[in-house]
C-alpha cells in the first residue's frame, strides 16, 4: 500500500493541507458558477417547447448529480474506514454528508419549482422524484445516527456500515421505484426522451455541475477542519496552533 | 449449524414466556390497518386498490415496532457480548435471532393479512397472492432490521431513529411486495413481481446478517 497516502491520512498532516486547498476550491467555485450562470442567461436559447422555464436545469442537473455522487463517495470513504480503520475516512463521510443532502434537497425543490409550470403540478410520484426522496431520507438516516451516538469512533464505524447497507440498496431502491411507477402509468414528460440539447445549454450545465463539484470539495474540507479540531482539541498539536493564532 | 437451533429455540421459548409482547405487534398491525378505511372513506373500489399497500405498511411499521427487542434484552443483561467472545460464528446468532424474530412478528402477520384483505373487499383469488408476497417479503424485514436494530443498539432516541434508518431501506419490498396484488387484481400475474421480491430477499439474506454482524461488533467494542 502507498505509504504517502497513508501520511496523508493523519488528522495532524491533512488539516494545513486541508487549509491551503480550501482558498483555491472556493476560487474556482466562484469563478466556475459566474461563468455557468452567464451562459445559462445570456447565452443559452429559449428552449422552444418549454420556454424560459427549463434554464433551472442549470442548477437542478449538477444538484442531482451531486447528490447520488456524493453518496457513493461517502460509502467509498466509509468502506475505507472500516478496512483501513483510518480516522481521516470516517470524519471525511461525516463532512460529505450534510453537502449531499443540501444537493438532494435542491435537487428536489429546483424540480418542484420546474414541475409546476411544466408539469402543471409541484410534486409528482415519478420515479426519478421518488428515489431522489428516498436518498434523501437516506443522508438524514446516516446524520442522525451519527448525531446520536456520542463515541466519535463507534459513530464513524456505525455510519460506515449504514452506508455500506444504503449502497448496496440505492440502485435496488431506483430500479423498484421506477418499475412501480411504469406499471401504474408511463411518466408524463420524462428527462429522458427530451429532444437533444443545443451545445450552449450543455456547456451551461458542465460549467455549473464543474462548479458544484469544486464547491463540494471546498465545503465538505472546511467542514473536514472542523471535525477534525472538535474531536482533536486535547492533542498537542492543536493546543500550539491555537497559541500560534 | 447446532448453534442456529439452540439460539433459536431459546429466543422463541423466551418470547413465548410473554405472549403480550408477541400478540400485541400483531394486534397493532389489525389497528393500523383497520384505521385507514375510518380515514379515506368505505368506498369499496378505492379500498380495494389500495388494499395491498395498507396492509404492506401495516406490516412495515409493526416490523419497525418490533425490532428493537431483537437485540435489546441480550445487550442489556451482557448475554450479547457472551455470545461474541463464544466460539461459534456472530453470523448464526444473527441469523437464528433473525429467524426467531420473523417466526414471531413475519409470520404471523403474514397468516392474518388475508383477513385484513376481506374486509378490504379484495377477490379471494388475490388474497392468496397476499399471502405469498408477505411470506417472501416479511422474511426481509427481519433481515435488514436486525442490521439497523444492531447499529442502534444502546443509542438514545433508538426507535424513532430505528424507523428512519430502516424504512427507506424496505421501499423494495413494499413496491414488489404490494405490487403484486396490485397486478393480479388487474389482471397481470404476479410472477414477476414475487420473483423480484425473491431475489431481494437473496440479496437481503446476503447483505443483512453481515452488516448486523458489523454492527454488533461496532456496538460491543
Amino acid at each position: 500500500m502507498n505509504s504517502t497516502l497513508f501520511h496523508y491520512a493523519s488528522p495532524q498532516i491533512f488539516f494545513p493541507v486541508a487549509g491551503k486547498l480550501i482558498p483555491w476550491f472556493s476560487v474556482l467555485a466562484g469563478l466556475l458558477a459566474i461563468a455557468g450562470l452567464y451562459v445559462a442567461f445570456f447565452v443559452a436559447p429559449t428552449d422552444a417547447t418549454q420556454g424560459e422555464a427549463y434554464r433551472i436545469i442549470f442548477i437542478h442537473v449538477p444538484a442531482a448529480w451531486m447528490s447520488m455522487f456524493i453518496y457513493v463517495v461517502m460509502a467509498g470513504w466509509a468502506a475505507a474506514g472500516l478496512a483501513l480503520n483510518t480516522r481521516l475516512s470516517g470524519m471525511m463521510a461525516s463532512a460529505l454528508a450534510p453537502t449531499g443532502a443540501m444537493f438532494t434537497f435542491i435537487a428536489l425543490w429546483s424540480g418542484a419549482l420546474w414541475g409546476k409550470p411544466t408539469w402543471g403540478t409541484y410534486w409528482v410520484w415519478d420515479a426519478r422524484l421518488t428515489s431522489e426522496l428516498v436518498l434523501l431520507f437516506l443522508y438524514f438516516g446516516f446524520i442522525a445516527l451519527k448525531g446520536a451516538i456520542p463515541d466519535p469512533v463507534r459513530a464513524d464505524r456505525a455510519g460506515a456500515v449504514l452506508a455500506l447497507l444504503g449502497v448496496v440498496n440505492v440502485p435496488i431502491i431506483y430500479y423498484s421505484v421506477q418499475w412501480w411507477n411504469t406499471l401504474h402509468q408511463g411518466a408524463s414528460v420524462s428527462l429522458t426522451r427530451s429532444p437533444s440539447m443545443a451545445a450552449t445549454m450543455l456547456l451551461g450545465m458542465l460549467l455549473m455541475a464543474l462548479a458544484a463539484w469544486m464547491y463540494s470539495i471546498a465545503t465538505t474540507l472546511t467542514r473536514l477542519r472542523n471535525i477534525i479540531l472538535e474531536r482533536e482539541r486535547d492533542a498537542e498539536w492543536v493546543r500550539l496552533q491555537r497559541t500560534a493564532a | 449449524m447446532h448453534g442456529f437451533g439452540i439460539i433459536l429455540q431459546r429466543d422463541l421459548r423466551i418470547a413465548l414466556r410473554r405472549k403480550g409482547d408477541v400478540l400485541n405487534v400483531l394486534v397493532f398491525f389489525v389497528v393500523v390497518a383497520s384505521l385507514f378505511p375510518l380515514g379515506v372513506g368505505p368506498e369499496p373500489n378505492q379500498l380495494r386498490a389500495m388494499a395491498a399497500g395498507v396492509v404492506w405498511i401495516a406490516a412495515l411499521l409493526a416490523a419497525v415496532l418490533s425490532l428493537p427487542r431483537l437485540f435489546a434484552a441480550d445487550y442489556a443483561d451482557g448475554t450479547l457480548e457472551q455470545m461474541l467472545v463464544a466460539p461459534q460464528s456472530l453470523l448464526m446468532v444473527v441469523l437464528a435471532k433473525s429467524a426467531a424474530h420473523w417466526l414471531l412478528t413475519g409470520l404471523p402477520l403474514a397468516l392474518v393479512a388475508p383477513l385484513i384483505g376481506l374486509q378490504y373487499d379484495l377477490p379471494i383469488e388475490t388474497l392468496g397472492v397476499l399471502l405469498a408476497s408477505l411470506l417472501i417479503g416479511t422474511p426481509v424485514l427481519s433481515l435488514l432490521g436486525a442490521a439497523c436494530a444492531a447499529l442502534t443498539l444502546g443509542v438514545r432516541g433508538g426507535g424513532a431513529l430505528l424507523g428512519l434508518l430502516v424504512l427507506p431501506l424496505y421501499v423494495p419490498a413494499l413496491v414488489f411486495g404490494a405490487g403484486a396484488v396490485g397486478a393480479t387484481l388487474i389482471g397481470i400475474n404476479p410472477s414477476a413481481h414475487l420473483s423480484l421480491l425473491g431475489a431481494f430477499l437473496a440479496v437481503s439474506s446476503l447483505v443483512g446478517p453481515w452488516a448486523a454482524c458489523a454492527a454488533l461488533r461496532v456496538a460491543l467494542d
